[in-house]
C-alpha cells in the first residue's frame, strides 16, 4: 500500500511553479481531461496565448481575476508508490504566513530557481521558511534549464551559491535537480538533455524520497485529546471503561509500557493500546490516532500528557518561541495577552519580551523591534497562565508548536515554533537557581573570532585586542587555538571530523565566556564554513553577537613567515592534512571584518577590529581601504 | 507495518479524520455531522463511529431532505442509522418552500440543490449547532482546494474565502461566538479514489447506487440524469435505459449518472483509478453553472 508524503511549494508564476504542479499532475496523469477544458476554455477567454496551467490551482474568484494565487491550495496526485499532498503557496513575501501555513505539516519543501536568474531572494525566502518549519527534505529545482541550453557550469554554480547560504539553515538533506518544467526534462522522465545529470527526475525522487525515520520514534508523547467514557448501563464490562484517546505526538508506545501522567506526575502501566474501531494494536507510533488504558484508574483529563518516567517533555510557563505573525489588524505586541493552542491545551499566555525581530531575506536580526506585524518572524517569550508540556519544535514539531488566538477575534493570529531546550531552559525550573539575566551583569559580552591561514597574523592581533580590552576595563579572554589543544582539545587530532569537534568546543567555550560578560578573543584557523557557521549560529541562538574577522593573509606570505616552521613540514610531507598545502581553506563568504596586511601592523588591525567592536554590530562593515594602515584612529 | 512505522496513506488518512472527530467532540458543546447516504457522509460516518470506539458517537446525525432524493438514498440513510444506533434529525427543504423562507425554481432545470442552504442554516441555528461536520474533499473542486478543514461561519452562516484563519499543523481553531459555527470537513485530504479504497478495505456498505444496475436516463449537457418525478423532460430529450451507477449522489435534478459496468467495490476502484474526468464534472450539473460556482454558493451557506 502506498504511503502520504506532503509537500509544499512556494513562489509564483515567474518562476515556473504552476507550470512545474501542471507538468507532475499532468505527466502522471492526475490532471482530468473536464479540468483541463475548463482551464482551456479559459485561457481562451481572457486571451492567454497558451493553455495558463495555473488556474488549475488558483481556485478563488480573486485570484483568477487578479492573476495570482493568494492562499494555500491543496492538490492530490498519485502514483502506485505513494500518495502526494501539494500544499501551493504564493512566493511574494506579502504572503509570507500562507507559506507558513503551507510548510507547517509538509514533509518535503520544493524550492524552485530560473537558471537565467540564480538563487533570488524570494529563493533564500522559501529555503528558510521551509528550515524554519522543520520540513526535513528540501528539493531544489533550477528551473528554465532549457533557457541556459543545458548549462552544467551554471547549474554547478547556482548549486553550490544555494549550498552556501544552506550552510546556515537547519537543513540536512538537500537535493538539487536541472529540470524544465514547460518541456518536462527530468520531471517525470529523465532527460536526454543532460547526459552530464546523475540523479533521478524530480517524481521519482519524490516516490523515493525516505521520510519514515523523520519523525520522533524515541521520546514518547502522547497528548490527552478525548476520554472515551462509554457509561454503558447495559454492558457491564464497559460501565468502568476510561480510554484515552489521542494523537501519537512521539515515541513507541505499546501494551505494559512504564508511564507517567503530567503534570500530576501519577505513573502507572499501559494496559492495552488500540487503533480506531476498537482494533488491538501491538505498538503505535506517530501520527496514529490511537486509544489506551492504564493499569490504574487515575484521574487524567483533555491536556494532560502520557509519557515515560525517565523521557519527559520540558515543563513550565516560560517559552521562547519564533513566532509568526498573520494579523494585518493588530500587531503582536510587548505585554499583550494570548491564547495558545498547544497540543490539546488551550491557555491565556502574555508576550513578556521580543528578543529580535528577522528579516526572512537577509537572516538580519533586529533587536531593536518593538512589535511583529503581519507576515513578519520574531522571537518572543511567552508566559502561558499555567505550565505547558513541551519539546523543542527542533526536536518535535507535534510538541514544539503553538498557535497564537486574539481572544477579542478568536482569529488565528501567529504560530510559534519553540526554540531549543537550552533556551527554553533558562527560563525554567532547571536553570531558574541561576537567577542573573544577562542584562544584570556588569559587564556584556561577545565573541570576536579571528580565522585565517596559519601564519596568517591571527594569534598577533588577538593577543593586542585582547591587551587594548582589558587595559580599557573590559573584560576578555584570549582563546588560542594552539594553546587549546594543550588542554580542552588534547585529545583531538586534525582530521575533518577533530577540526570540526575543535571548532564547536571553542565556540562553546566562546559562548560561554560571551554570555557571562566577558568579550571572548578566539584566534583559530578554524578552516571550514560551516564549522564557523554553526559557531555564528549558536551565538545568534543564545542572542550573542559574534564577529568574524577573517584574517585574509595570502598563502604565500604566510609560508614565507612560517612563524613555527609547519609549512616547511607539510612541503616535506612530514605532516599531512596541513591548511592551505593539502587541506582546503574555505574563506568566509560574509565575515563581519576583512584584515589584510596591507592594513598595517598587528597593533594598527586591532585597532580597526576595536573600531568595528564599537560599532552597532548588524551586518558586515566595509573592511577598511588597504595600504593606509597610518590612517587607523 | 509496524516493524517500519510506516503508515500506510488509508491509515494516515484515516488517523487525521479520527484526530479531527474527537477534537471537535472534546472542543464543542452541539456538534452534528451532516448525512446524505451519499459515499462521503458514509465514509465519514464510519470513521466517526470509530473514533470513539467503544462509546457511542457522542452526536446526532442530520439530513437536509430537499424531497427531491432518489427513494434508495432515503432507505439506505434510514437503515444505515437504525443499524448505528444513531439520532437522526432530518432537516426539510419542503418545509422552507411551505413557509415562504425559499422560492422553487421554476422551469425544466428546476433544483432544490441551491434551497438547501435555506434549511441547512435554519436547522443549524434551530438547534443550536455549533460544529457541522461536513464530507467535503478538496479534491472535488477548485474552491474546495482551498478551505481549511475548520472552516469558520459568521453569524449569517457566511464563508469569507477572503479572510479564512491559517491552520498549521494538526492545531485546529475552533473558537467562536455564540451564534456562529464551524464547518469541519474530516476528510478534506481523501480523494474520491481513497473513499473508494477505504470503502473496499473497511467493507463499509455503500447504496446501491453506486454500483452498476439497469436504469431509464435521458442526456441532458453530456450528462446522463435518471428519469425520476422530479425532472420534466425538456423537448428532445429522449428517456432510454442503460448500464449506469452514480459517482455522487445529491439531489435527483442535478446528479447525473455514468454508463458503468462496474458492480462491486473493487471494479469500481479500478474504474475510478483509470477515470480521466472528475466526479463532479462527469455528474454535477450545479458545479456547471459558472467558472466560480461553487465558490458562490458556498458563501451562502452551502455545504
Amino acid at each position: 500500500m502506498p504511503e502520504l508524503l506532503r509537500l509544499a511549494t512556494a513562489g509564483s508564476v515567474d518562476d515556473g511553479k504552476s507550470t512545474l504542479i501542471g507538468r507532475l499532475l499532468y505527466d502522471s496523469k492526475s490532471i482530468f481531461v473536464d479540468q483541463l477544458e475548463a482551464v482551456e476554455r479559459t485561457s481562451r477567454e481572457r486571451g492567454d496565448s497558451q493553455t495558463n496551467l495555473a488556474l488549475l490551482t488558483d481556485g478563488l474568484r480573486a485570484e483568477r481575476e487578479q492573476g495570482i494565487t493568494i492562499d494555500v491550495a491543496y492538490r492530490y496526485f498519485a502514483t502506485p508508490r505513494r500518495k502526494f499532498i501539494i500544499a501551493d503557496t504564493p512566493g511574494h513575501i506579502q504572503y509570507t504566513r500562507n507559506m507558513v501555513t503551507g510548510a507547517s505539516t509538509a514533509d518535503l519543501a520544493l524550492v524552485l530557481i530560473d537558471a537565467r536568474n540564480g538563487v533570488l531572494e524570494q529563493s533564500r525566502r522559501h529555503a528558510f521558511i521551509a528550515t524554519l518549519l522543520g520540513i526535513p527534505h528540501l528539493v531544489v529545482c533550477v528551473n528554465k534549464m532549457d533557457l541556459v541550453d543545458w548549462s552544467q557550469e551554471r547549474f554547478e554554480e547556482i548549486r553550490d551559491e544555494f549550498r552556501r547560504f544552506a550552510m546556515k539553515l537547519e537543513v540536512h538533506d538537500v537535493t538539487f535537480l536541472p529540470i524544465s518544467a514547460l518541456h518536462g526534462d527530468n520531471v517525470v522522465q529523465r532527460s536526454a538533455n543532460s547526459p552530464w545529470y546523475e540523479g533521478t527526475p524530480l517524481l521519482h525522487h519524490l516516490e523515493e524520497v525516505h521520510i519514515a525515520s523523520d519523525r520522533n520514534l524515541i521520546d514518547t508523547r502522547f497528548p490527552v485529546q478525548y476520554v472515551i467514557r462509554p457509561q454503558s448501563g447495559t454492558d457491564a464490562d464497559l460501565h468502568d471503561y476510561r480510554g484515552y484517546a489521542g494523537t501519537v505526538a512521539g515515541g513507541v508506545i505499546k501494551a505494559g509500557d512504564e508511564v507517567v501522567v503530567l503534570p500530576s506526575g501519577f505513573t502507572s502501566r499501559i494496559e492495552e493500546v488500540r487503533g480506531p474501531g476498537g482494533e488491538p494494536l501491538e505498538e503505535a507510533f506517530p501520527p496514529q490516532a490511537i486509544s489506551l488504558t492504564l493499569t490504574d484508574h487515575l484521574d487524567i483529563a483533555r491536556g494532560d500528557m502520557i509519557c515515560r518516567p525517565h523521557n519527559r517533555p520540558l515543563v513550565g510557563q516560560d517559552v521562547d518561541a519564533m513566532v509568526c505573525w498573520f494579523s494585518d489588524q493588530s500587531p503582536l505586541t510587548v505585554g499583550a495577552r494570548y491564547r495558545l493552542r498547544h497540543t490539546t491545551r488551550s491557555v491565556m499566555a502574555k508576550a513578556e519580551h521580543l528578543d529580535y525581530r528577522l528579516n526572512v531575506n537577509t537572516l538580519h536580526r533586529d533587536g531593536s523591534a518593538g512589535s511583529l506585524t503581519l507576515n513578519e518572524i520574531g522571537r518572543v517569550r511567552l508566559r502561558a497562565q499555567t505550565p505547558l508540556m513541551f519539546d523543542p519544535y527542533r526536536r518535535n514539531r507535534a510538541t514544539g508548536s503553538f498557535i497564537v488566538i486574539d481572544p477579542a477575534t478568536n482569529d488565528t493570529v501567529g504560530a510559534g515554533m519553540i526554540v531549543g531546550a537550552e533556551q527554553a531552559n533558562l527560563t525554567n525550573v532547571v536553570w531558574h537557581a541561576n537567577a542573573v539575566e544577562r542584562r544584570q551583569r556588569p559587564t556584556q559580552g561577545l565573541t570576536v573570532w579571528l580565522t585565517g591561514l596559519s601564519g596568517s597574523g591571527k594569534s598577533t592581533v588577538a593577543v593586542e585586542v585582547e591587551r587594548r580590552l582589558v587595559a580599557a576595563g573590559r573584560p576578555a579572554y584570549l582563546l588560542d587555538g594552539d594553546n587549546l589543544r594543550h588542554g580542552l582539545n588534547a585529545d583531538l587530532g586534525f582530521s575533518a571530523a577533530d577540526r570540526g569537534e575543535n571548532v564547536r568546543r571553542v565556540g562553546e567555550v566562546a559562548r560561554l565566556f560571551a554570555d557571562a560578560g566577558v568579550v571572548a578573543v578566539v584566534s583559530l584557523v578554524s578552516p571550514y564554513r560551516a564549522d564557523r557557521a554553526r559557531v555564528r549560529a549558536m551565538h545568534e541562538e543564545a542572542g550573542l553577537r559574534f564577529v568574524e574577522v577573517f584574517v585574509d593573509t595570502p598563502l604565500d606570505v604566510c609560508e614565507a613567515r612560517d612563524p613555527k616552521g609547519m609549512y616547511a613540514r607539510a612541503r616535506a610531507g612530514e605532516i599531512t592534512g596541513f591548511t592551505g598545502v593539502d587541506d582546503p581553506y574555505e574563506p568566509p563568504e560574509q565575515p563581519d571584518l576583512v584584515l589584510r596586511p596591507g592594513h598595517g601592523s598587528p597593533s594598527a588591525m586591532a585597532d580597526w577590529v576595536l573600531l568595528h567592536l564599537e560599532g552597532p554590530g548588524d551586518g558586515p562593515a566595509a573592511p577598511p581601504p588597504e595600504d593606509t594602515g597610518a590612517a587607523g584612529p | 507495518m509496524t516493524a517500519t512505522y510506516e503508515l500506510t496513506n488509508l491509515r494516515a488518512l484515516e488517523a487525521e479524520a479520527v484526530h479531527v472527530f474527537r477534537e471537535v467532540a472534546a472542543d464543542f458543546e452541539r456538534p452534528v455531522l451532516l448525512f446524505s447516504g451519499g459515499k462521503d457522509s458514509v465514509v465519514m460516518l464510519h470513521v466517526a463511529a470509530k473514533a470513539f470506539w467503544p462509546a457511542p458517537l457522542p452526536f446526532p446525525v442530520m439530513h437536509v431532505d430537499t424531497g427531491h432524493n432518489l427513494d434508495e438514498v432515503i432507505a439506505f440513510r434510514d437503515a444505515t442509522v437504525e443499524r448505528m444506533g444513531v439520532r437522526l434529525i432530518v432537516a426539510r427543504v419542503q418545509d422552507d418552500i411551505d413557509a415562504g423562507r425559499a422560492v422553487e425554481e421554476a422551469g425544466p432545470r428546476a433544483s432544490r440543490n441551491r434551497l438547501q442552504s435555506v434549511t441547512l442554516l435554519r436547522a443549524i441555528a434551530g438547534n443550536r449547532f455549533d460544529a457541522v461536520f461536513g464530507g467535503a474533499r478538496r479534491d472535488e473542486d477548485k474552491a474546495r482546494a482551498k478551505e481549511r478543514v475548520y472552516s469558520f461561519r459568521d453569524e449569517f452562516g457566511q464563508w469569507d474565502p477572503r479572510n479564512q484563519r491559517p491552520e498549521l499543523w494538526n492545531l485546529y481553531n475552533g473558537d467562536h461566538r455564540r451564534g456562529e459555527h464551524i464547518r469541519v470537513f474530516p476528510l478534506s485530504n481523501w480523494t474520491e479514489l481513497d473513499i473508494w479504497q477505504y470503502v473496499l478495505e473497511e467493507a463499509i456498505e455503500i447504496p446501491p447506487l453506486y454500483f452498476s444496475h439497469r436504469r431509464r436516463v435521458f442526456e441532458r449537457d453530456g450528462m446522463l440524469l435518471a428519469v425520476s418525478p422530479y425532472v420534466t423532460l425538456a423537448e428532445g430529450e429522449e428517456p432510454f435505459e442503460a448500464s449506469v451507477r452514480f459517482r455522487t449522489v445529491g439531489d435527483a435534478t442535478c446528479t447525473g449518472c455514468v454508463e458503468s459496468a462496474a458492480a462491486t467495490p473493487e471494479q469500481v476502484v479500478a474504474e475510478v483509478a483509470a477515470s480521466r474526468m472528475t466526479e463532479r464534472g462527469a455528474t454535477r450539473a450545479d458545479d456547471r453553472i459558472s467558472e466560480a460556482g461553487m465558490e458562490d454558493r458556498k458563501k451562502e451557506g452551502y455545504f
